[in-house]
């Protein structure tokens, strides 16, 4: 270790600097082959730093900290980031095998999803309001890039809708993030230590609570935009829909966690204060909202990976009445959901990924019975899908039990109603996939002309849908003890 | 009665300047004259960063200024106008709400921020109680501006006009760290980059800005 | 005895130097559109040889036609008296008010309007329409820009705004800058200029006044004219005396001051003058269902003066 550091400067930096390098070096690789392959293998040292970054936190900073509730974060993001990659190089292969993709868009794509990690990563580690604001930011301008990658018209609409929502969203939160330093500014005095988390944070109390309200409110319009919930989640069914696969992946799995974390961070500085609006009801009530639209809107969907995208919207709801009923039980629910939920949901879309690609379509009705044609896929959908709705004894039902436990005791009837729409959503997620996965197959024809993958490749996308599985249905069956006791303690921090 | 010092009045005077030409943005009904008013915002922003750098005594809002007046009071508009001039769209801007009920829900976005921001008690800096209750108002404008007009131009407009609002919170605020302004001027070529992609792609496919002949594509692909 | 004497001053010196406004306004616009134009003191000639004809009156025009152009003219004379312009000590200060110079305008207008419609013609129906659509709007906008200066000053009397203005009271308000767009947009709507009305065509699509004044002749048009030249130089006045008042003589002053207060409103209506005659020149004519908003923007600034000024009287 000790040698290790004296070459490296460090696990933060180095967790920083290699998606930046990666994107910058992506960017001007031309060939699109070793580009996925690197693109690998810069996800795979990120993750490694992350590994290392949660074993030996570094000292906050004024700029940059980490605390265990980020490092639990990063460590999701370099894992789904590494395995999603790896799946990428399967996936994407195959859309410039059949020229779907010209080969400057696969650069451009490459070099986006490093970016694209390289602002997530920044944003979990940011202490300074500004650089967070700047990091999600950017995560929005990666993303929109490779949304309309197919420049097909409706991933052009898509990414449009995706843009300006997501942007004038960016721009509230920034001005909530000017009220928040005013605020500090008055107690701490001018610059960068008013904008300061772990140094705003033991002074929230003498802040204007008024102040706080108003900044709050504004970050809860933008951040919670780019988590999707309810009335601003318009981008999101779209967002998912159009861009390739593994953006869909990593859009419900990483970036929808990252606004949330932001928004919880803001909440905790909020709690600092006693005199402040309690942000929990605020959540909650946005929370069932999105729960409930999303519980319908489930069952008149025609095309697979929006149906996927409700469902995200469904989480996202369900972690906002998590954080927002507090305490130590909803808070450590609400943790475990969101690491289930990112791990569960981005293999489902690998499954739908894979399976919309060798169907050559990505509407329901063209894809039936896949465990009789392509067993393997069928049958992690099924896992995947059963998992996801939250069926005993899988990762996201233990979560799903804990939260409505913590309700149940609180506000009785709140954990009635969420049970209600959970239920619903069930039904809707089952008698989908039953057309999906079982009955008369539909015909699975290389219909673009090329090849069936080999061997290789098909075992390389597949092995990250199997290693997300196997994980969350771990975590279900049998929590370690030290993941459950971490849990625990960020749970106990957030209040 | 307050005797406020010349300095905060001055700031205010021009903060109001900056609002006023949210609300000519509002008001204007050719896309030309949409682009000349959100120049002439864009100075006045410059000038009033200019002018919060003289009174803050911080130089590095000369340098937010000089930027704001050279790429958003200059480049921008110019850019916009070429690209109007280019799609045959410099004719009227298309209302969702007419534009007098528009101009009526700005003056009630106005009071609405007013009332928020006054019981407020910004103690270090009493004066900037004013300021931040008329960036919030050019914010909402913007908004609104956003919400009300059909066309993409002037979409993207009012969402300028809102970053404008944002801005002028932004050099309102003491002391405030240069990290954001330089990252908002940075964020503003990005996104003006990708507006002009989008608008190019726009337009090669749909043969209109209108984000309504989009529409027909939204939901489910059936 | 001296504020009588500064009243009956100050009486006479609107009314004589009005057409003199008129048309230095005139010249300067000619001169910007590359004409040589007609002299300052036109208006003067015009006016005097308008007074020495017949006047002719339509058949069908009642008693209220013929009453019309000496209630307008005093109307607006009495009006354009309340406002300062040597100094604030005169005989009327007392009784002079913002709220009554809007009253006296709205009479001017009512008689303007009914005499319009009176001679049963139909573009004096038009422009009688066209001129109570835009008073509808731009009496409101007025009244606010009144309401929000009192409240400022805590009065209506223009001498007294004037008295508080100059002695420092207030610094660079939000509410008095927005308050001054409002008027100036008022202003040009109510004196009949370029992007509402305008004066110097009697083309039908777009007069208003003008259509309104079209039966009268002779001494009648005579007095119709001067009040629609006192008109314009009351706002210059409102506009001077309200944002511009340094030089206006105060009670208590040497005689010379007078002078000297004359001298700078002359000074300041001769600039102010220029200044609407280039603005016309750059402005194009607005269509008459665009007033509506021009109007509906100026009656929006008044209310967010007012708004405003409760936010500084509450910091």
């Amino acid at each position: 270790m000790t040698a290790l550091s004296a070459i490296l400067p460090g696990p933060l930096p180095l967790l920083l600097a290699l998606p930046l390098l990666g994107a910058a070096l992506l960017a001007v690789l031309p060939g699109w082959r070793l580009a996925a392959w690197l693109n690998v293998g810069f996800s795979a040292a990120t993750f490694a730093a992350a590994l290392w970054l949660a074993l030996a936190p570094p000292p906050p900073g004024l700029f940059l900290f980490i605390d265990d509730f980020s490092a639990a974060l990063i460590l999701l993001t370099g894992l789904v980031g590494f395995s999603t990659a790896l799946f990428s190089a399967a996936y994407i292969n195959r859309d410039g095998k059949n020229h779907r993709l010209a080969p400057r868009h696969l650069r451009l794509y490459h070099a986006m999803y490093q970016a694209f990690m390289f602002t997530l990563l920044l944003a979990l580690s940011a202490n300074n309001i500004g650089i967070l604001w700047v990091a999600v930011e950017g995560a929005t301008l990666t993303t929109v890039l490779m949304v309309s990658l197919y420049r097909t018209k409706p991933a052009i609409e898509a990414a449009w809708k995706y843009f300006i929502l997501c942007s004038v969203g960016i721009g509230l939160a920034l001005f909530g993030t000017i009220l928040v330093y005013l605020a500090a500014q008055t107690v701490m005095g001018d610059g960068s230590p008013a904008m300061a988390f772990s140094l705003m944070t033991p002074h929230a109390a003498a802040f204007q609570p008024e102040l706080l309200n108003l900044a709050f409110v504004f970050l809860l319009v933008g951040y919670g935009t780019k988590a999707g919930l309810v009335p601003l989640h318009a981008w999101l069914p779209d967002a998912h829909a159009e861009g390739p696969t593994p953006i869909s992946a990593v859009l419900s799995g990483l970036l929808l966690n990252v606004a949330f974390y932001v928004l919880l961070r803001y909440k905790r500085l909020l709690a600092g204060n006693p005199h402040t609006l309690e942000p929990g009801p605020l959540l909650v009530g946005l929370g069932v909202l999105s729960v409930l639209v999303a519980a319908f809107m489930l069952y008149r969907r025609g095309d697979i990976k929006r149906l996927f995208a409700y469902s995200s919207i469904e989480h996202m709801g369900l972690l906002a009445v998590a954080f927002g009923t507090g305490g130590a039980l909803a808070n450590f629910a609400g943790l475990l959901h969101m690491l289930m939920h990112s791990l569960v949901k981005s293999a489902i879309f690998f499954v739908v990924g894979l399976a919309s690609q060798a169907a050559g379509s990505q509407r329901i009705a063209d894809i039936r019975g896949l465990t009789t044609s392509a067993p393997l896929l069928g049958w992690s959908l099924v896992v995947g899908v059963l998992s996801i709705a939250g069926l005993p004894p899988l990762g996201v039902f233990t979560s799903e039990f804990l939260l409505l436990n913590a309700l149940m005791h609180r506000t009785p009837w709140l954990g009635l109603t969420l049970l209600t729409l959970l239920l619903l959503a069930f039904a809707a997620l089952v008698l989908r996939l039953q057309g999906l996965a079982f009955g008369p197959p539909s015909p699975l024809p290389g219909r673009d002309g090329t090849k069936p993958p080999r061997l290789f490749t098909r075992v390389i996308g597949i092995s990250p849908i199997f290693l997300h599985m196997a994980l969350a249905v771990a975590a279900g069956i049998i929590l370690p003890a030290a993941t459950a006791s971490w849990l625990w303690a960020i749970a106990k921090q957030l209040g | 009665m307050a005797h406020t010092p010349f300095a905060y009045n001055l700031a205010h005077l021009i903060g109001a300047t900056v609002l006023m030409m949210g609300f000519g943005l509002l008001y204007q009904r050719r896309m030309t004259a949409v682009i000349r008013t959100y120049a002439l915002q864009a100075m006045a922003l410059a000038l009033a960063a200019a002018w919060q750098a003289a009174i803050q005594d911080a130089p590095h809002l000369y340098a937010t200024a000089l930027i704001i007046l050279l790429f958003k009071g200059m480049a921008v508009p110019a850019a916009l106008q070429w690209l109007v001039r280019r799609l045959g769209i410099h004719r009227t801007v298309e209302t969702a709400l007419g534009i007098g009920p528009t101009l009526m829900a700005g003056v009630g976005l106005v009071a609405l921020s007013i009332v928020l921001v006054m019981p407020m008690d910004i103690a270090a800096t009493a004066i900037t109680r004013e300021s931040v209750a008329l960036a919030m108002s050019v914010v909402l404008l913007g908004l609104l501006m956003m919400i009300t007009r059909r066309n993409a131009v002037t979409q993207v407009v009012g969402f300028m006009s809102l970053e404008n609002g944002l801005l002028l919170a932004a050099v309102g605020a003491h002391g405030m760290p240069l990290v954001v302004e330089l990252s908002i001027a940075f964020s503003v070529l990005v996104a003006m980059a990708l507006f002009g992609i989008f608008f190019f792609r726009i337009r090669e496919r749909f043969d209109s800005l209108e984000l309504s002949y989009l529409e027909t594509s939204r939901g489910d692909s059936q | 005895m001296i504020p009588l004497l500064w009243g009956i001053l100050h009486t006479l010196l609107v009314v004589a130097a009005a057409p003199w406004a008129t048309g230095l306004t005139r010249r300067v616009k000619a001169r910007l559109q590359g004409r040589r134009g007609a002299s300052c003191w036109q208006p003067y000639r015009d006016l005097w040889r308008l007074l020495q004809k017949d006047s002719v009156i339509a058949d069908s025009a009642s008693w209220l036609f013929h009453i019309t152009p000496y209630v307008v003219f005093v109307a607006v004379w009495l009006a354009a008296t309340i406002l300062p312009t040597l100094t604030t000590d005169m005989i009327m200060t007392p009784a002079a008010d913002l709220i009554a110079l809007v009253a006296l305008l709205g009479v001017a207008r009512f008689f303007t309007a009914l005499a319009g419609l009176d001679a049963g013609t139909a573009f004096g129906g038009l422009g009688a329409s066209r001129e109570m659509f835009i008073a509808s709007l731009g009496e409101p906008a007025m009244l606010m820009v009144t309401f929000s200066l009192s409240v400022l000053a805590h009065t209506t009397s223009p001498a007294h705004l004037v008295e508080f203005v100059l002695a420092g009271h207030v610094g660079l308000e939000v509410s008095v800058g927005l308050a001054m767009g409002a008027l100036l947009m008022v202003a040009l709507a109510e004196s009949g200029r370029i992007p509402i009305d305008n004066p110097a065509t009697h083309l039908e699509l777009t007069m208003v006044h003008e259509a309104m004044v079209l039966e009268y002749s002779g001494r009648h048009l005579a007095l119709m004219e001067a009040a629609a030249m006192m008109r314009q130089l009351l706002f210059l006045s409102l506009i001077i005396c309200l944002f511009l008042p340094w030089g206006i003589a105060r009670p208590g002053d040497a005689a010379p001051w007078l002078l000297v207060g004359l001298a700078a409103w002359i000074a300041k209506v001769a600039a102010l003058s220029v200044v609407l005659a280039a603005y016309e020149s750059w402005i194009a004519k607005m269509r008459l269902f665009r007033i509506a908003d021009f109007l509906g923007g100026a009656l929006l600034l008044a209310l967010l003066a007012t708004i405003f000024l409760y936010v500084s009287e509450a910091l």
